[in-house]
């Protein structure tokens, strides 16, 4: 497969499952994506979004219900995965337990009968780039986990693959060994300099690793952005769960006025930006809780109780009680006190306004 | 066997030397220690000894008549020759089938239903079904007939190729289900991944599947030898049995029933279990030279 390339072209992939009552399920719906050359992109959803789904799919592990995938000119969603060549991390590694780390990772290049000099360099090489040297000769069984990650990487990119496919590479290791490898992750996708598609249920794996994030939610693309876009302005309600607006209130539209909106309920007044034609009096403000600060300064105040707080280092997560006895999530640097009535604020431009979900 | 255990610190019991051991649910394999010394131990000490104890002549005389006679070291050959391919044809044609039945299907279920019935049917059933189906004028004779592909006589029963047919139809479901365990067991993940790095579905087989499922295959081989190596009613019923399958089993049943010498018949016994130890060892010796760890992608 060319390494050259210029971009993968996704055009309404889609892929239905037969469940056992009959019935068809659409597990992805129409994803149509470009990804160019050298671009990391992060498909991030709940589990059962459809994002590995996708992943299979681009590497050839399932087959197509419809759509086309293609590779600058070529379409590759006839191809056996064995003729695609793009390298795969398997959630659970899929190391062979039977072969050596050496010989994992020479699969790739024993399969295409790569003379024995230039795969040994070349195996050398991947042995580098993940920093597992002295391992070669032990069974995949003798490693850690994380070492046993590395391998899967290495095995994965000695094919030097115009793709690489990841799906939720990180997710069996523990909290430090995930940070250590997101960033070697990083790195290993800056020196090959081809694209990777990086599947993930983790918001700040997303944010950290990805040039583009693509939200997904039951087989359905939410939004397509730049880490930055889909942080701090998401597309609709699902993405803002996902990203971390924790609060989220249920309003009546009081006035408009292009997409600043003043809502009210619960007994508050806010001010805030609608991110989606409203389309009705009934709304959703989402606000992250790190946007509420205790204060009086600007529109939004709120006034409450303190029933939890979490200590949490650099700051506390407080939930606080309104006298009509909704809870807030707000972060603060300030010490507060359990039962203390405080007075909490939040920017206009930090409400984003959705309309409000139907409630069964 | 642990029943040796260490008194903690301080245990002031009257006696630490009691025989009974301090974790008492050993006990529960008591059953089974007395069961197989009963009924398997005991006789077959009691066969090795009196195989040595001849009705006349030296020690060794039983043994020297085995060798020295043709009409009963023949009987070795002959059940070598017969149970050999038969083992090899009934895990070659597990393994293949089971391979393709490895991911669940809707048909997986009947398919493994209708190829594991055999292994419900006695070998009397069997080769009672066999006499009337494969006989010179049993149903596939006449059919061929009927139908002018083959007008010469059909011999499948009452020689060499009744019995491989009846030990292909009792042994093969037993394999076939072993093997589909094993099969199974393998996690699909594997070969996923080798077809990511280029492995055709036959590279994916023999590069992966393969290697994972020999230890595997060697104890199916083993198990369904040393069942085929002690044929007796299918070689007698739809066999030829005192020409082409006079097997090992009716030298030892006719010196012990119709020569009442038991002696003799022991040392048949013992020479047939010996020829099936020293085929299990080295399939189990052959074994250690594959991988024989977990079958999974990662740790568990």
């Amino acid at each position: 497969m060319n390494p050259n390339f210029k971009e993968l072209r996704l055009a309404g992939v889609s892929r239905h499952f037969g469940n056992p009552g009959g019935q068809q399920v659409a597990a992805l719906r129409e994803l149509n994506l470009t990804v160019k050359r050298g671009e990391f992109i992060a498909l991030l959803g709940p589990s059962g979004c459809g994002k590995t789904t996708a992943l299979n799919c681009i590497a050839g592990l399932l087959p197509l219900t419809a759509g086309s995938i293609s590779l600058d000119d070529m379409r590759i969603d006839v191809l056996p995965p064995e003729k695609r060549g793009f390298g795969m991390v398997f959630q659970n590694y899929a190391l062979f337990p039977h072969m050596t780390v050496r010989r994992n990772v020479a699969f790739g290049l024993t399969m295409r009968r790569v003379p024995a000099a230039e795969m040994k360099a070349r195996v050398a090489r991947a042995f580098d780039l993940v920093q597992l040297g002295g391992h070669e000769d032990k069974l995949p069984g003798q490693l850690s986990g994380g070492q046993q990650q590395r391998v899967a990487i290495a095995r994965a990119i000695v094919i030097e693959p115009p793709l690489l496919l990841m799906d939720e590479p990180l997710s069996n290791l523990d909290a430090k060994l995930r940070l250590e490898m997101r960033a070697e992750i990083r790195r290993i996708h800056r020196e090959l300099g081809r694209s990777t598609i990086y599947v993930t249920h983790d918001q700040d794996e997303a944010l950290s690793l990805a040039d583009r994030i693509v939200v997904m939610k039951d087989g359905v693309v939410q939004q397509v952005g730049v880490p930055e876009e889909v942080y701090a302005q998401p597309a609709n309600l699902h993405v803002a769960r996902f990203m971390g607006y924790r609060n989220v209130l249920d309003l009546e539209v009081e006035s408009e006025q292009g997409n600043r909106v003043v809502a009210n309920g619960h007994g508050l007044r806010l001010h805030g930006i609608a991110k989606q034609a409203l389309g009705g009096r009934h709304v959703a403000a989402a606000i992250r809780p790190e946007e509420i600060t205790v204060g009086t300064a600007g529109e939004n105040i709120i006034e409450g109780k303190v029933r939890n707080a979490e200590y949490g280092g650099r700051d506390s997560l407080i939930d606080v009680v309104t006298p009509s006895g909704l809870v807030l999530h707000a972060r603060t640097t300030q010490r507060v006190a359990l039962d203390e009535t405080v007075k909490l604020t939040v920017p206009p431009e930090r409400v984003l306004l959705y309309p409000a979900e139907d409630r069964p | 066997m642990s029943t040796l255990t260490i008194a903690p610190a301080g245990h002031t019991g009257p006696s630490t030397r009691s025989w009974v051991p301090r974790d008492r649910t050993i006990l529960l394999v008591a059953p089974a220690v007395i069961f197989l010394l009963a009924f398997f131990i005991y006789p077959f000490a009691y066969g090795f000894v009196l195989s040595f104890l001849p009705n006349e002549g030296g020690w060794l005389a039983n043994y020297e008549k085995f060798f020295s006679d043709a009409f009963l070291w023949r009987t070795l050959i002959i059940t070598f020759q017969l149970a050999l391919p038969v083992t090899i044809l009934n895990v070659g044609l597990a393994l293949p089938i089971a391979f393709q039945l490895r991911r669940k299907t809707r048909y997986q279920w009947w398919v493994t239903m209708f190829l594991v019935i055999p292994i419900t049917l006695g070998t009397v059933l069997i080769a009672e079904g066999m006499l009337t189906y494969f006989g010179p004028k049993g149903w596939l004779s006449q059919a061929l007939q009927l139908l002018h592909i083959y007008d010469g006589p059909i011999r499948l029963t009452h020689n060499f190729a009744g019995v491989v047919i009846s030990l292909v139809i009792s042994g093969f479901p037993f394999c076939f289900l072993l093997t589909l365990s094993y099969v199974t067991g393998i996690d699909p993940t594997l070969a996923r991944a080798a077809a990511t790095l280029g492995a055709n579905p036959w590279q994916q087989f023999r590069q992966i599947y393969l290697p994972l499922l020999a230890p595997g295959l060697a104890i199916t081989f083993c198990l369904a030898f040393v069942q085929a190596f002690s044929v007796f009613p299918s070689a007698v019923l739809v066999g030829a049995p005192s020409g082409s399958t006079r097997v090992i089993s009716l030298a030892a049943y006719e010196a012990a029933f119709e020569q009442y010498d038991y002696s003799m018949a022991s040392a048949v016994a013992m020479i047939m279990g010996f020829a099936q130890l020293i085929v299990v060892v080295l399939v189990l010796a052959a074994r250690r030279g594959f991988y024989t760890g977990p079958v999974t992608g990662a740790k568990g």
